[in-house]
């Protein structure tokens, strides 16, 4: 298409500059203004042939834009199928599963099985967000009040950026989300793994660390497995450090990196509902070293 | 006047150059303004009017401009830190709303306001009070929005103002109020504009000008009009009320909680948006025409067809506009109706490319500043009229769509095909608006430096899209590769503003000691070119009997003209709607404040409509007193006089 396109291009303008350069022009029987029978005729058989020419690869176009159409448009009977909502400005994942405790909820980060069609059902918590991942998909948008699907297969192994490609406020531009294709076997053995909750802590610090979690507000949004924390207005953290990224894919997910996070989220992502933290040095310390073993 | 239609004129009626300075000083103390300031506010002068139309919106080209240079600096490198996403937001919503409601549309009514009635041959617009009302309400607009940005009440969610990102709940405050209120001066502004221009089409053309006979920018500006009738209700409906009463008076249009739906908003805003693209660049395409005639001494090849190309177009531009949402959960057989809608309209924009290129095979064009502006906008254009062809492919849509391959794409089109053929059109008709020609010098550098900075801004944009930038991100990471073609496109945004600046400089320099133009300096064809530069206040001393499509072209030896009209009034000619037949004489209303007090009035009604309710009442209560003012001051000369028809007879 891109070079129908070009060609297209070069053949008007080359005859643009043909027509403005050319010493065609001659004095016909009415003076300058009127043109020959001969010359009006050329003209006629130029505009109809350019105009003939131009449905012709308009339909070409057109019918291969409704083939490859109906090929995207043909689901498979069985996929794999995920919940992506979108949020500003983060995406959250849920992993279907017909036995609820099996369900695996996790932000930004989404395995997937090589050579398996996946089925994600979209919605927003908010306001219109667009899941796209350049290689693997063309976009959808979750709009609040239509639950809208998308499939894709993705055949190579490999790590696949997308980001929001909707407007959705302040922090748009700051929305990224990570696919990751691996092998089917590698795939179950992370799903497993997401599926199961971290071992309640027991070093002191780490225990302190989870206090300083449950009491300093950090519960009040988020779920972390198999604690009380359950709630579901940001990411999911039970498996907090198998994620490459934190703040929907915008800083490396180091324990520098999610330190400067947690003290002041407005200086990296200003607007994000997360708030300033007012932890004192030890309380932080602690905090990061309980979350850092979320693995 | 029976015996002008066949375009000639008994040799006793020939006018003395005495009887042609009298009649001139006549008409001048009839027609010219109010002396002073007071003349500056009430003037109904379609010239002065136009005029400063034509400066405000150019005024708000460089507005948006300027932020479009301060997008572009944020985006020069990753992770910049020269504007914030909250300043971000506010500019790049403001230079779109300033550019589409702003700047385009008011600029392609402006001109459509001074140079139709010229060409129709007619003393002035149909409806002078509402034009001068359209103007001020437009004024009020941009004050507005102007005044709103600078005390950080900015609207931040697009020109588009996507629900329910703009809804009461996401962004509170006032700041989309500003926007959807601001939107109501632009659709009445151009409403009047529209009404305006048809009716002077229709009803004041010059004797003998039948439809077939109209010049094209006129048709241009014709079927533009009819589609702002159409197309600026859906977004009145939309934004002035849906979107401002969710937001002034919890209705629940939007909110799908409540039973609303917020694809609405996207079907409502597109069915004004889409046909809005080609309100702003038909009349840029009817520009093209009279500059390539005049250029390479042609009649333009295919009138007929181009005039339907532009009725096609027009049809088509109102079948388009889901082709804007096709990553929603719209039905692929849906889709798949707008995506043959959308390549349809490729073929009347071909067709019209085609006749212009004959048109300059078949002479010998010259190639003045105007000339090159036509044929950098094919240059451009057609790159943006084929990256048009592609969107509209669903599949390949749903990868480019709200990417920078789309903002490539619009500012291909809109840049490249509505604001070049302008630069052309100020070229070509700044003699007959000041007098003075363009310095052609100048006039090239303007010229090369804004084609070589709009495509080194916009063409890396295209590969930018495909790599996966969205558009409207205020930032992108380092990791993404995108910085070096960022930079190319800041770069390119810097060598179109100095071509700007040297435009803006041609213009001062020229307006006091340009080439004096004379009465027709480009030795063109239509009605316009057939009076003075400037043009008098009452624009014809005695207007031509027209006989063919281009009547400065005509090789006839006597120049029949119109005369019969008032000396002593404000009176014009109305002819039939086809032929252009004379009809009857109108009085024209005089000069007026009212106009500009009711303008005023409803900017309390809009403006304040954003903090109470009540302003709507008391806005309208005061604005009809001044609609009384109105009316009353023009119906007390009113006269209107028909001419009784030839008979049919002479007709034949």
């Amino acid at each position: 298409m891109l070079g129908v396109g070009g060609v297209i291009w070069l053949i008007v303008i080359c005859a643009m500059i043909y027509a403005a350069r050319s010493p065609h022009g001659e004095p016909g029987e009415d003076g300058l203004l009127q043109v020959s029978d001969a010359t009006h005729h050329a003209m006629e058989r130029v505009v109809v042939g350019a105009g003939i020419v131009t449905v012709v690869v308009l339909l070409a176009f057109l019918s291969y834009d409704f083939a490859v159409g109906e090929a995207l448009a043909q689901h498979p009977n069985r996929a794999l199928t995920i919940d992506l909502v979108g949020h500003q400005w983060w995406w959250e994942a849920t992993y279907e599963d017909p036995d609820p405790s099996k369900r695996v909820t996790t932000a930004n980060e989404i395995h997937i099985p090589v050579g398996q069609p996946v089925q994600f059902k979209l919605r927003s918590a908010d306001v219109i967000h667009s899941f796209w991942v350049p290689t693997l998909n063309g976009k959808r948008d979750l709009i609040p009040g239509y639950v809208s699907s998308q499939w894709f297969t993705a055949d190579t192994a490999g790590t696949y950026r997308g980001q929001c490609a909707e407007f959705c406020g302040l922090e748009h531009a700051k929305m990224a989300l990570y696919i990751i294709a691996e092998p089917p076997a590698r795939f179950a053995a992370w799903l497993a793994a997401a599926s199961t909750d971290p071992k309640p802590p027991t070093d002191p610090t780490l225990r302190y660390g989870q206090q300083v979690f449950m009491s300093a507000n950090c519960a009040v949004c988020h779920t972390i497995g198999g604690t009380q924390a359950m709630a579901t207005v940001g990411p999911n953290l039970t498996h907090l450090k198998s994620r490459r990224t934190i703040a929907a894919g915008t800083l490396a997910n180091n324990a520098a990196n999610l330190t400067g996070w947690i003290v002041d989220p407005q200086a990296i992502k200003p607007g994000t509902l997360m708030p300033k933290s007012t932890l004192q040095p030890a309380e932080l310390q602690a905090l990061i070293a309980y979350l850092e073993t979320l693995k | 006047m029976s015996p002008a239609y066949d375009g000639h004129l008994p040799a006793e009626l020939t006018l003395t150059d005495a009887a042609i300075a009298e009649d001139a000083a006549a008409l001048e103390l009839v027609w010219r303004d109010a002396p002073g300031f007071w003349g500056w506010l009430t003037t109904v002068d379609h010239k002065s009017i136009g005029k400063r139309y034509i400066i405000t919106a150019f005024l708000m080209f460089i507005a948006g401009g300027i932020e479009a240079a301060m997008m572009r600096t944020q985006l020069a490198r990753p992770e910049n830190g020269f504007l914030g996403p909250d300043l971000y937001n506010q500019i790049f919503t403001t230079h779109g709303t300033t550019m589409m409601f702003l700047f385009a549309v008011p600029m392609m009514n402006a001109m459509g306001l001074y140079f139709v009635p010229l060409m129709v041959g007619a003393r002035n617009v149909a409806f002078p009070r509402l034009n001068a009302f359209g103007y001020w309400c437009y004024l009020v607009g941009v004050v507005f929005l102007y005044v709103s940005l600078f005390v950080n009440m900015g609207p931040n969610t697009g020109w588009t103002a996507y629900v329910p990102l703009s809804g009461p709940q996401y962004s509170p405050g006032h700041r989309v109020d500003v926007w959807a209120q601001l939107v109501t001066f632009t659709e009445i502004a151009a409403l009047a504009a529209a009404v305006n221009i048809i009716v002077t089409t229709f009803k004041m053309r010059a004797p003998g000008m039948s439809l077939n006979r109209i010049p094209l920018f006129v048709w241009a500006q014709l079927v533009v009009s009819f589609m702002i009738v159409f197309a600026m209700p859906a977004v009145a409906t939309g934004s002035t009320i849906m979107l401002a009463a969710d937001r002034a008076v919890d209705t629940q249009w939007f909110n799908p909680a409540e039973g609303g739906d917020a694809l609405l908003w996207q079907h409502v805003f597109w069915f004004f948006g889409h046909p809005e693209v080609y309100i702003i660049f038909l009349p840029a395409l009817g520009m093209v025409t009279p500059i390539v005639e005049t250029f390479s001494r042609r009649r333009v090849f295919g009138y007929t067809a181009l005039v339907l190309a532009n009725i096609s177009t027009a049809f088509f531009a109102f079948g388009l506009w889901v082709h804007h949402m096709f990553a929603t959960p719209i039905p692929e057989l849906g889709q798949s109706m707008f995506t043959a809608a959308s390549m349809l309209i490729a073929i009347p924009t071909g067709v019209q490319i085609f006749c212009w290129i004959v048109t300059m095979w078949s002479g010998r064009p010259r190639l003045t500043t105007a000339m090159l502006f036509v044929l950098g906008f094919i240059f451009t254009f057609v790159i943006g009229g084929i990256t048009g062809v592609m969107l509209a492919s669903v599949s390949f849509d749903q990868q480019a769509h709200d990417t920078f391959f789309v903002v490539a794409h619009f500012h291909y089109v809109l840049l490249g095909g509505a604001v070049t053929p302008l630069m052309g059109a100020f070229y070509f008709w700044f003699p007959k608006v000041t007098g003075r020609l363009l310095d052609e010098t100048l006039g090239k550098w303007h010229f090369w430096l804004f084609v070589i900075g709009v495509n080194l801004t916009f063409f890396p944009m295209h590969i930018l899209g495909l790599d996966g930038m969205p558009r409207r991100v205020y930032t992108y990471l380092a990791p993404t590769g995108w910085g070096s073609l960022n930079l190319v496109a800041s770069i390119g945004a810097l060598v179109i503003a100095t071509s700007i600046v040297i435009f803006i400089v041609n213009v001062a320099l020229s307006y006091r000691g340009g080439e004096l133009a004379g009465a027709d300096p480009w030795h063109s064809s239509g009605l316009e070119w057939a009076t003075p530069s400037p043009a008098p206040s009452y624009n014809f001393l005695h207007t031509r009997i027209v006989g063919s499509r281009h009547p400065l072209w005509e090789p006839t030896a006597d120049a029949p003209v119109l005369v019969g009209l008032s000396m002593q009034r404000r009176e014009v000619l109305l002819t039939s709607t086809f032929d252009a037949r004379p009809d009857s004489r109108n009085h024209h209303p005089d000069p007026s404040i009212w106009p500009l007090y009711v303008a005023l009035c409803m900017g309390v009604t809009f403006i304040g409509s954003i903090f109470s309710p009540y302003f709507i009442l008391g806005g309208i209560g005061l604005a009809f007193v001044g609609l009384f003012g109105w009316a009353w001051q023009s119906s007390h000369a009113a006269g209107h006089e028909l001419i009784a028809p030839p008979d049919a007879a002479e007709v034949a």
